[in-house]
Formats: structure tokens, C-alpha cells, sequence
């Protein structure tokens, strides 16, 4: 929801960020614009205009559509028929089953769509159909207009080796290493030798981390080249790979281009995107905390020469390494609207998406180089629906029973293409939102981010709050000292949620005590006229055993009004609160601070499952009494696990490399199971004998289904 | 022992402050048999002189403390450790856990056995109390009864006076109206009561059947219940089990090696596992002893005192008017694809608060309990994840129970429809779906509290009339816009209505139509309003308030007769 104001000055830009964030609740869809515009009515551009593409960048991009007065078409498969983004254009189309092969890359049908509906012009939003250059030249043939780039500059930029051909023609800096195709795994083990380990292995047409792979020695080249032209193959369609340098402890900085027909060309800054895991992005932020304005503007020199050379129009994405000297290295054009555009709307003001359907129907670019300002810090966390505990991020599918977003606080923007019952499946991304948040410094950004995450209420699905909340307060990242290597250097042993001190697991426990014991007393009171009276107890300090993980705990509680006073391990919390049970958020003050937590879950046995500083946490409170009873009760043995191998995530199997009878060796892989487009090879835990195999290639499989037992 | 109870507590206070006085003038009565205590303490020359030399030094302040002392003992410490070992707790801390603190009010603590035989009548064999524990007490303010097998003494056997103790606070349960709640672990029948012991269950089974409708009886395993003794539990409303610890079963595995040569496991006959998902005798399993005994206070919140009382209301942090968005697209656009009601139960009711009975039996139909705006309602519906939803021999019987329940304590039903029918095929016409089938009808049809019903999609044939329709005298009956009510589903009555016709396509499409959609049955008001799902809560919620008042009388009868 973007206020719309004519030519204001860039002060009065940054006010009107606010403004729309400020209005955002009674948003009706649920999304909130951190930007402005300067669109002028009378400009005249298209009367409609078909989104190829679903989820939160088709609502994205309708959103600007509805601002500038223009029609919107939605193509949808037909597991997407009530999805959000078809709700909100003004015709949906379906265009095949839910597998993006028969339906969002069907091209025949999405051009059937076009004539059908009669649209001008097509965003292609990101991924899909974005980058293909035959896309682009369907649509050319029949006089409908491309909202992205000319298809030569698609067609110079996709390809990886090429663009980089490219690049060292224009004077861009670029990585060493092997431009060409590399046909087998032994030539691919010849050239990284070459070059020098260690390399990475990528599939030419890739992008978005998928056929990527790094390698330290000849045995993982081989192994990378084939996992890599096997992804590159099954997402692409193109097996080629190239391999290069691969620059250790590198930050991922990238540079917003902007460009029209008429060669003018901006760069908007850059944002950093090194916080990644398995190469796809996690965190950003733009600007960059590393970068000098000489660096910047060297980079943004560079990005717009490399634009110029492709005659490059619309947005467009230049992607750096840079190194800890700042030297900075070429990776690739992105020749589409970035997925993190938000953050650089955000200071800037600009509204990328219109300045995208502006270039395509012709206009001159509205702006100068010198008109392009950095205002305040954004922050965009990207929330997934996957499990962050398992590979800092395995997909996870469901149905979003509950979900809320923070968008009661201020400056917070979420691009989201959901709504509370939409089912995440393993069709498609499994990305629920973008989380923006914005200040005027990155302290305050990072703070509403930290509020923001509290704040955001996601049942139904596991996603990846702890772990952003986690990056968004580590030490390292505030310092600004982070690099693509950030996540495996700070969780080397995997992510296992916020680590309690001292301080903190007293505030848990006694904001759990205090839970349990407003249920207790809601429990006792019975409304209504009684014939047997009741007689409530009257209790004015409870003695309970919270139990944690790392054993048990003494609490002592005692209550007045709605301020409990807790004695947890020989300190003393003081809670209060308003103590709603019904409501999935618990704002609470914590001896004088403001904490948001989440109850996820409580039952008649004592177990709160809650939601404090990004990790759930399981507590289970009793009574003293029950506590000592409870000790009697026998452990129940939990199934061996290391003999049952299951699926860690829903998805297909690709390949079962064992059969029954079969000696395994320890970290031998065992099967192949896919997930939204990332093969995942699953291993033996120890030495063994394969008993049973329970999946075959081709099957889809659920989480927690039992693949194969070890004897 | 830490189970002591607060009145023996407060009572031994009260005695030792008394003991001087007593040990002077009543030093008698030592060894006499339980039932002439009475007798024994008339202060007569007589009867102290005659009683002189039977009798211990103790005064009779002494032997109360002792006796008391005794019976909270139950079987000794060596029992009571072996009971620990094998993970139960003692039938005194099942108690004190069961209920609110300090509440307990035990009666018959001084009952002992009264048999003689096979050395029976010796000292080191009577326990004060014998095997049981029983009183009164409170959960969560609210009256109880309660009895508690002590597998300490006898193993929990039951015996004449055990049976008296459990008929005596029974009876008082159904003076005074207030539900009680059986913890059952018990080995059996008192062997060498013999015949006493078989008229003790008899008396028991009596006011089972007496109290059924009258009072709330909730029975839970905690331990071995065999032989006749399962009669008790399977006569209460509700059998809770735990997992491990307790078994149900009419003969053991030894008797049924020799009679029908089948090796079986304890667990594999009777287990809490057995129960609540093969046979369907037991309504709920858990964890542990614990677990279990505080999900007791949890459910017990539920259920009125008796018959004479409302469905409870309990305070409700869960606004009434709140509206439910995920439900506007929880019903899939396909016929054929699943969805899970569950979902839909715990989006309407308070604070996703739903109990759930027999969770793991013929789970193509849920059954629960919830609150609505506070109130307690009892839930229905069909489980499209199941078997489609479809009514069979055993969801109808699950059905037919729990709708039964709740009508005869004033609670609630609320019905969400989406069945595709009877499930057709031999085993269920042998099995008898007919007569079980009806037993579901008949429950909703004479249910006279306040009765709602949402058809979220499809309420096909018999089983649309079946679900607490408004021919039944649903009170109030919704649909969803994805509502079908018909006959069939298009398929098959095309098939019928246009035998041997070309274009069965068509006609289907024309049968879609006409009859996909809940417009037939809205136009002929056996739905009362089509309604957005979002909304689903707030109107019931705002029904039920009206409904609260409802007063409906079936026809005066001796009783029904139920198609058993």
C-alpha cells in the first residue's frame, strides 16, 4: 500500500515510507509497501498486464499494476486456484496442473492466457520464465511487451560463461577460471587442478544456488560435477557447467541496475546478500555495512558499463564477490527483478516495479545518478517454511492453520503471497514471506527486526524464525563482520537454536510458570449459576518443578493482579502481562523489559511448548507434587534411530542406491530424495547391513517416512 | 509416606493432643473385629471387664492413630516400592494427584475385610481400608467422588467390603449429584471371599447401570482389571487406559492358550492400545500415571455435575465474535481430495481446545469435546481423511455413544457434515451396519439439547439425513457454499436417471448443477442459511447463546429401545 504523491522532495519521500507503513493495518492484503512513488497519472502505459508468476512477487507486482491504474491477469495452476495471488488480480487464467513444467513454465499455455485476456504487456516476476530468452521472443513475436530486458541482453546474461566473456570485454572485474563447457568428470578434475583448489563447479544456464557445488579435491569435483549437471539438467533443462575460482570467505554484494530503451542507464546501490546457506540468500540488507563510497561507486561504475554493453533496459541485478581487501569480482547478471528488490525500494523510495512497466513501454528513466540516495537501513529476512535445525533449512510442507503478520509495528513491510489457510506444498517454493524492516539507522532497523520476528505468528508449518532471529543478533552480524561463510563458521556443528544463559532461561521459566499458573486459575472459574457450589482454591503462592531440557528447576511463584513474582534457581523474575490465553502472541514485560512471546503449544500434562527469542522451547511445569510422582514414572525407550533411516522432508525420491543385503559404510550414500528442485543425498549413520528397503526411485515420500532399516 | 492425606494429617493433630486422657480410660480394644468397634467402645463395667484380657494396652485413641496410620500403608513399603518399580503410583497418591490440594474427604478408612477363611481372619491380613480408598474431594472447585484400587493390598482384589466401600460413595454420589470418577488396578476377585466377592460386583454393576444418565462415571485403568471386573469400567461413560501399565480383558492369556490354543501377549489381549484402536473399548490411552490422572482434571472441566446441571461455562479468553479465515479455503476444490476436520474443529472452538475421544477408533469419524465462547459442546464430524468420511459399523456406534452422552448431560452437539454415505460391502451388511447404522440415527434424533449442524461439503443419501439433519430437529443447520446435498454423488445418479443414454457427460455436468450445491436443500429451508465457513464461529457461538433456553420433551416412555 503505497501512498501516492507526486514529485516530492526525497525528505518528504522518506516520510511517505513511513506514512505507508504507518497505514498498514488496514492493508487488505497483507502486504506493505516500504516505498513510495512519483508516478504521474497522465503517463500513460498499459491497460493490462498478465503476471507469469505466482506467490508473493505476482501480489508484488499487482500491487503496483492497482497503483498505476493498470488491469492485472494472474496465471495459476489449479492447485493454485484460491491462492492470493489470483484473489487479487482483476482475471485469472489457469494454465495446467500443479507441476511448474505442465503449468507456470507452460508456455503455450500462458500465451494462450495472453490472447485469451487480451494483455498489453507481461511481468515475468522471478525465476519461472523470467530469464528465458524463448519466452521472451514468444512474446515479441506477437506484440506483446516484456517487462525485463531485450531478449539479446537475457540471452547474453544468462548464459554464465558468455556473460563473463562479456563482463572482461567491458572492463568489469572477473573471477578466474575456466570459461568454457566441461564434458566429462575427469576434464572437470583437470581444470580445477588448474586453476587451483578450491573451484566451483555451476551449471551454465543456473542461478538461485541450484547445480552448484564447491569442491577442495579431485574425488568432490567428480562428485560435484555429477550431482551438478544432474540438478543442472532436471531444473534447467541445460547440463552445462563451467568451473571457476572459488574465492574463500567472500561477502555476495550486489548492484541494483536500472536502465531504459534509451541508454540511460543508474546504478541504485548495493545490497548485501552474504548471510546464505547452500548459496541461496538469507538475510540482506541494503546498504552494505563494508562498503566505502569510493568501493560503491566503483562497483556501480562497473555494473552500469556491463548494463551498457547489453544495452541492457529495466531492472537488472549485477552480482559481486567481494574479497576482504574490497576487491571485487564479477559473478552475474540477473536480468529480472531481484526477490530482494524490497530492501533497495526501501532507501532509495523508489518502486522498482514501476519503474520496470515505465522502461517497457518506452519512457526515459525519471531519474539522475545524483538522484539516487541512500536513505536509512533495510533489512529483509527471508521466512521460510523449512526446518532450520536440519541443514540450517530443509523444506517442510503444510497448511498454515494460523499466521499473522508483524504488521501492526511500524516499518515493517512483508511481501507475502499467502494468507492463513493456504497450504504450502512441495510444488513450489517453500518461501512464506519477505520480512522487511527499515530505520533510520541499521541499529533501528535490526531492532524492528528483532521486534518484527517476535511478532510474526506461523502455525502449521515449521519455518526459520529462530534461525533469523539468531543471525539478526549475533555478535558478528551487528559488527558487520560476516561473509558467505558465515553460517557453517558460526554453527559449525549445525544450527540448534538460541543457546539459554543464565539470565534468560530464569525470564523462560518464569514467563512458562506464569502460563501455567493463569490456566490453573482459569480453570477454576466456572460462570454461571451452580447448584453444588464450587470452592475454588484460594492460593496466593504456588511451589512447581519447570522442567527444561538441561534438567529441572525450583520455581517459586506468587501473584498480584497481573504481575507474577517468580523465584526461579535462587533469582527473581517479575512478570506481567495481560495473560490472554486464547492469543498466539504474549506480550510481556520482563523484569521492565518488553518481551514478545509465543505460546505454540500447552496441555493438561504441563507442556508449553514457547516461542522465547526466536527458538521454541519446551517447558513442562508441575506441581511439586506431580514433579515427585513423576519421577517414578518410567522412561519410555524411543525408537532406535540409527538403524532407521527416514525422510528428513517431503519430497521425491530421485535414486535408491542400495538394495537389501547390501553392506553400507558409514556416511555412504543410501538415497536421493528431491525438494523443490534441490537433490538431497541421505547417508548411513554407521556400518551396516541394509534390511529393508522401503521407498523406490520415482515415489513421493513425506516427512518422517521410513526410507530403508539397517540391521 | 508422602501421599499422607491432609485430613488424616489434620486428624492426627487433633488425636495426639487427646491420647493421655484416652490411655486411662479405654485401654481396651485390641483385636476385636471391625464390625463390633461400635459395640465395643459402649463404656460399660461389663463389657471393659469382659473385654480385659483380649485386648492390647493401647487406648482407643492410640489404636485410631494406628489404624490410621496403618491404612494409609496401604499394603506396606515393600508393596508400595514394587508398585513405584513398576511405574504406578499408589492409590492414595493417584488420589491426592487426581484432586485439588487438601481436598480429599476419605470415608471408610477403618473397613476391613470380613472373611475367615484361609486364614484370612489373621491379624497380618486385614487392612484398614482394605483394598480401596474412597471419599470425596474436589477438582478444580468442583465436586467428585472417587474410588482408588490399591494394588497393595490383595493386589486391589476386590472383596465385600472393598465392594461396599466403592457402593456406599456411589450412592452418595447420585444423592447428592456429583459424577465419580473409578482408578481402577485390581487383580480380581477376593478368591477366598468366594460368592461375596462375585455379589460385590454385582452391587457395583447395579449402580453403574442406576447412575447411567444420572451422574458423569468415569472409569481409568491403571492397572490389571480382568474377569468380571471389566463389566464396571464398560458400563461408565467414559474408559481412560495407560499405556503399558493397564489391562482389560475377560480372560487372561493362560486361559486363552488352553481354550482356543492362541499365543497372545497381555498387551497384544488387553493393552491400552488393543482397546482404543482395534476394539474400541477404552476411550483414551496415556503416557503415564501422571499424565493420565492430570488429564483427568482436564476433562473433568468438561462434564456438568449431573443430569440437573448445564453444560458448565468456564471464563473464555477466546473472543466469540472472532472470525476464522483459514476456513474459506480449507475445503479443496476437487470432490475427491481430503482435508482434515480436525482442522476445522480446532479453528472454531475455544483456544483450539478440543478433547478428543477415541482418537484412534473408526477415526472416519471425530468425536470431542470443546468449548464454545466458554461453553462446553460436545463435536461431531465426519473425517473426509478417513475412508472419505463415511459412516460404517463402527464410526456409527462411536457416533451414536458420545451423542447419547452429551444429551443426557445437557450438552451441546454441534455436527460438521462432509460424508459420502453408508460404506456398502459384505462385511458391513453381515456385520449388521444396518442395526448399528440406525444407532446413530436414533441418538441424534432423540438428542433434545441444543443441536447445530455445518454441512462443510458432502452430505450424501441416508447418512445427510443421519447427521443431526434438520428433519432430526436440528436446531440450527448450516451449509458452507461448498455444500452438496443430494441423493448421490452426480456419477452414480446419472448413471440411474439417464441408463443407456449418450452423453452421460452432460448429464452430469446438468446434475452438478443442479444438485452440487447446497441451493435444493436451502430453497426447501432444510438449511436454515448458507453461511461464509470464516463466520462459522461467531454464529455458533451467538446460537448457542439463544439455544441455551431450549426446552424440548421426547414422549413419555419407561425407557427407549435403542437398536442394541
Amino acid at each position: 500500500m503505497a501512498a501516492h504523491r507526486v514529485s516530492p522532495s526525497l525528505n518528504r519521500l522518506l516520510f511517505a515510507v513511513k506514512y505507508a507503513s504507518f497505514q498498514s493495518g488496514c492493508c487488505a492484503v497483507h502486504c506493505n509497501a516500504q516505498y513510495s512513488t512519483i508516478h504521474t497519472p497522465s503517463e500513460k502505459t498499459f491497460d493490462k498486464i498478465l503476471i507469469a508468476n505466482r506467490g508473493e512477487i505476482a501480489c508484488r507486482v499487482m500491487k503496483t499494476c492497482h497503483k498505476m491504474g493498470i488491469q492485472t491477469v494472474a496465471v495459476h495452476s489449479d492447485v493454485d486456484s484460491s491462492a492470493v495471488h489470483v484473489k487479487m488480480a482483476d482475471e485469472a487464467v489457469c494454465v495446467g496442473p500443479a507441476p511448474t513444467s505442465k503449468s507456470y513454465l507452460n508456455m503455450d499455455a500462458i500465451m494462450d492466457a495472453i490472447r485469451v485476456t487480451g494483455a498489453q504487456a507481461v511481468h515475468p516476476g522471478y525465476g519461472f520464465l523470467s530469464e528465458n530468452k524463448e519466452f521472451a521472443k514468444r512474446l515479441a513475436a506477437e506484440g506483446v511487451a516484456f517487462i525485463g530486458p531485450d531478449t539479446h541482453a537475457i540471452m547474453a546474461m544468462g548464459d554464465k560463461i558468455e556473460s563473463k566473456l562479456i563482463a572482461k570485454a567491458a572492463n568489469v572485474n572477473t573471477i578466474p577460471g575456466y570459461d568454457g563447457v566441461v564434458k566429462t568428470a575427469e576434464e572437470a578434475v583437470k581444470i580445477a587442478q588448474d586453476i587451483g583448489y578450491p573451484v566451483m563447479i555451476k551449471a551454465s544456464a543456473g542461478g538461485g544456488g541450484k547445480g552448484m557445488r564447491i569442491a577442495w579435491n579431485a574425488e568432490e569435483t567428480r562428485e560435484g560435477f555429477r550431482f551438478s549437471s544432474q540438478e543442472a539438467a532436471s531444473s534447467f533443462g541445460d547440463d552445462r557447467l563451467l568451473i571457476e575460482k572459488f574465492i574463500d570467505n567472500p561477502r555476495h554484494i550486489e548492484i541494483q541496475v536500472l536502465a531504459d530503451k534509451h541508454g540511460n542507464a543508474l546504478w541504485l546501490n548495493e545490497r548485501e546478500c552474504s548471510i546464505q546457506r547452500r548459496n541461496q540468500k538469507v538475510v540482506e540488507e541494503a546498504p552494505s555495512t563494508f562498503l566505502d563510497p569510493v568501493t560503491r561507486r566503483a562497483m556501480g561504475e562497473q555494473a552500469v558499463q556491463l548494463a551498457k554493453a547489453v544495452q541492457y533496459s529495466s531492472a537488472g541485478t549485477v552480482e559481486f564477490l567481494v574479497d576482504s581487501q574490497k576487491n571485487f569480482y564479477f559473478l552475474e547478471m540477473n536480468t529480472r527483478l531481484q526477490v530482494e528488490h524490497p530492501i533497495t525500494e526501501c532507501i532509495t523510495g523508489l518502486d522498482l516495479v514501476e519503474q520496470m512497466i515505465r522502461v517497457a513501454k518506452g519512457y526515459q528513466l525519471q531519474h539522475k545518478q545524483e538522484d539516487i540516495p541512500i536513505n536509512g537501513w533495510a533489512i529483509e529476512s527471508r521466512v521460510y517454511a523449512e526446518d532450520p535445525y536440519k541443514s540450517f533449512g530443509l523444506p517442510s510442507i503444510g497448511r498454515l492453520s494460523k499466521y499473522q503478520e508483524p504488521l501492526n509495528l511500524r516499518n515493517v513491510r512483508v511481501d507475502s503471497g499467502i494468507q492463513e489457510g493456504s497450504d504450502i506444498s512441495i510444488y513450489y517454493d517453500p518461501m512464506i514471506s519477505k520480512l522487511v524492516t527499515y530505520g533510520a539507522t541499521r541499529a533501528e532497523a535490526l531492532d524492528r527486526m528483532e521486534e518484527a520476528l517476535d511478532n510474526y505468528v506461523i502455525r502449521g508449518v515449521t519455518h526459520n524464525i529462530p534461525l533469523l532471529r539468531e543471525i539478526i543478533t549475533h555478535p558478528r552480524f551487528i559488527a558487520g563482520d560476516i561473509s558467505t561463510n558465515f553460517l557453517p563458521e558460526v554453527y559449525p556443528d549445525g544450527f540448534k537454536g538460541h543457546q539459554l544463559d543464565i539470565d534468560t532461561r530464569r525470564e523462560l521459566l518464569a514467563s512458562a510458570a506464569a502460563l501455567y499458573i493463569t490456566a490453573q486459575i482459569r480453570s477454576q472459574k466456572v460462570l454461571g449459576d451452580l447448584r453444588v457450589s464450587s470452592s475454588p482454591l484460594e492460593c496466593s503462592r504456588w511451589e512447581l518443578c519447570a522442567q527444561l531440557e538441561d534438567g529441572s528447576h525450583s520455581v517459586g511463584v506468587t501473584k498480584s493482579g497481573n504481575v507474577y513474582t517468580v523465584e526461579v534457581d535462587g533469582g527473581k523474575v517479575e512478570v506481567s502481562g495481560q495473560w490472554n490465553l486464547a492469543s498466539p502472541l504474549l506480550p510481556l514485560t520482563i523484569n521492565g523489559t518488553h518481551r514478545t512471546l509465543q505460546c505454540l503449544s500447552r496441555d493438561a500434562s504441563g507442556r508449553i511448548l514457547l516461542q522465547y527469542l526466536g527458538t521454541s522451547f519446551k517447558v513442562r511445569v508441575l506441581s511439586k507434587l506431580a514433579a515427585e510422582f513423576n519421577s517414578y514414572m518410567p522412561e519410555k525407550v524411543p525408537e532406535d534411530t540409527s538403524s532407521i533411516l527416514r525422510s528428513p522432508m517431503p519430497g521425491t525420491v530421485v535414486a535408491v542406491s542400495v538394495k537389501p543385503g547390501d553392506p553400507v559404510a558409514e556416511g555412504q550414500e543410501i538415497c536421493v530424495i528431491e525438494a523443490m528442485k534441490m537433490q538431497n543425498s541421505l547417508t548411513a549413520v554407521k556400518q551396516a547391513k541394509v534390511k529393508s528397503v522401503h521407498c523406490k526411485p520415482g515415489e513421493t515420500v513425506g516427512e518422517g517416512d521410513l526410507l530403508v532399516e539397517l540391521e | 509416606m508422602m501421599a499422607a492425606l491432609s485430613v488424616s494429617r489434620s486428624s492426627f493433630g487433633l488425636l495426639n493432643g487427646f491420647r493421655t486422657s484416652f490411655r486411662t480410660s479405654f485401654r481396651s480394644l485390641g483385636q476385636v473385629k471391625h464390625g463390633a468397634v461400635a459395640a465395643a467402645v459402649l463404656p460399660t463395667n461389663l463389657q471393659r471387664d469382659s473385654r480385659w484380657y483380649s485386648v492390647s494396652h493401647l487406648s482407643v485413641k492410640e489404636r485410631i492413630d494406628k489404624k490410621r496410620t496403618s491404612a494409609l500403608a496401604g499394603g506396606g513399603q515393600m508393596r508400595i516400592d514394587a508398585q513405584h518399580k513398576k511405574g504406578k503410583l499408589t492409590a492414595r497418591e493417584r488420589v491426592e494427584l487426581l484432586l485439588d490440594p487438601e481436598s480429599f474427604v476419605e470415608s471408610d478408612m477403618f473397613v476391613e475385610h470380613r472373611c475367615s477363611d484361609f486364614g484370612m481372619e489373621q491379624d497380618r491380613n486385614k487392612f484398614p481400608g482394605d483394598s480401596v480408598v474412597t471419599g470425596r474431594g474436589r477438582i478444580n472447585g468442583r465436586l467428585v467422588y472417587v474410588f482408588s484400587q490399591d494394588f497393595t493390598v490383595f493386589g486391589g482384589s476386590l472383596s465385600g467390603a472393598h465392594a461396599q466401600k466403592i457402593c456406599k460413595i456411589m450412592d452418595q454420589a447420585m444423592t447428592v449429584g456429583a459424577p465419580v470418577i473409578g482408578l481402577n488396578d485390581s487383580g480380581g476377585a477376593r478368591i477366598q471371599e468366594g460368592v461375596e466377592s462375585l455379589a460385590g460386583y454385582a452391587d457395583i454393576f447395579l449402580r453403574n447401570v442406576l447412575a447411567s444418565g444420572v451422574v458423569p462415571q468415569i472409569s481409568l485403568i491403571m492397572g490389571p482389571c480382568a474377569g468380571g471386573a471389566v463389566y464396571s469400567p464398560a458400563l461408565t461413560d467414559f474408559t481412560f487406559m495407560v499405556k503399558d501399565t493397564s489391562y482389560l480383558f475377560i480372560t487372561g492369556p493362560d486361559v486363552v492358550k488352553s481354550v482356543t490354543n492362541e499365543d497372545v501377549t497381555q498387551e497384544e489381549l488387553g493393552g491400552a492400545k488393543t482397546h482404543t484402536t482395534v476394539s474400541g473399548v477404552a476411550h483414551h490411552a496415556f503416557e503415564n500415571d501422571v499424565e493420565a490422572l492430570l488429564n483427568m482434571r482436564e476433562f473433568f472441566n468438561f462434564l456438568p455435575l449431573s443430569n440437573k446441571d448445564p453444560a458448565p461455562i468456564r471464563e473464555c479468553h477466546d473472543s466469540s465474535e472472532r472470525l476464522v479465515h483459514s476456513l474459506d479455503t480449507i475445503v479443496p476444490f476437487e470432490t475427491t481430495k481430503a482435508y482434515d476436520m480436525l482442522d476445522i474443529v480446532k479453528t472454531i472452538v475455544d483456544e483450539s481446545d478440543f478433547f478428543e475421544i477415541m482418537p484412534n477408533y473408526a477415526k472416519n469419524i471425530v468425536v470431542g469435546f470443546a468449548r464454545m465462547n466458554g461453553r462446553t459442546v460436545g463435536i461431531v464430524g465426519n473425517q473426509p481423511k478417513v475412508a472419505s468420511g463415511c459412516l460404517d459399523i463402527n464410526s456409527s456406534v462411536k457416533g451414536a455413544r458420545f451423542v447419547r452422552f452429551c444429551d443426557a448431560f445437557n450438552i451441546p452437539i454441534i455436527t460438521f457434515v462432509d460424508v459420502p454415505g453408508f460404506l456398502p460391502g459384505t462385511a458391513q451388511e453381515y456385520g449388521g451396519i444396518i442395526r448399528h447404522g440406525a444407532k446413530l440415527l436414533y441418538a441424534f434424533a432423540e438428542a433434545t439439547v441444543p443441536k447445530i449442524t455445518i454441512i462443510t461439503r458432502k452430505a450424501y443419501g441416508g447418512a445427510y439425513d443421519v447427521m443431526s439433519s434438520k428433519h432430526l430437529r436440528g436446531d440450527v443447520n448450516y451449509a458452507w457454499p461448498t455444500a452438496e446435498v443430494a441423493v448421490m454423488g452426480a456419477k452414480g445418479a446419472v448413471q440411474i436417471i439417464f441408463r443407456g443414454k449418450e452423453n452421460q457427460a452432460e448429464a452430469e455436468a446438468e446434475y452438478v448443477e443442479k444438485f452440487a450445491n447446497p441451493f435444493p436443500a436451502a430453497v426447501r429451508g432444510f438449511v436454515d442459511d448458507i453461511i461464509e465457513p470464516s463466520t462459522t464461529r461467531k454464529k455458533i457461538c451467538r446460537d448457542l447463546e439463544v439455544l441455551a433456553s431450549k426446552k424440548q420433551i421426547n414422549p413419555w416412555k419407561k425407557h427407549a429401545n435403542i437398536p442394541l
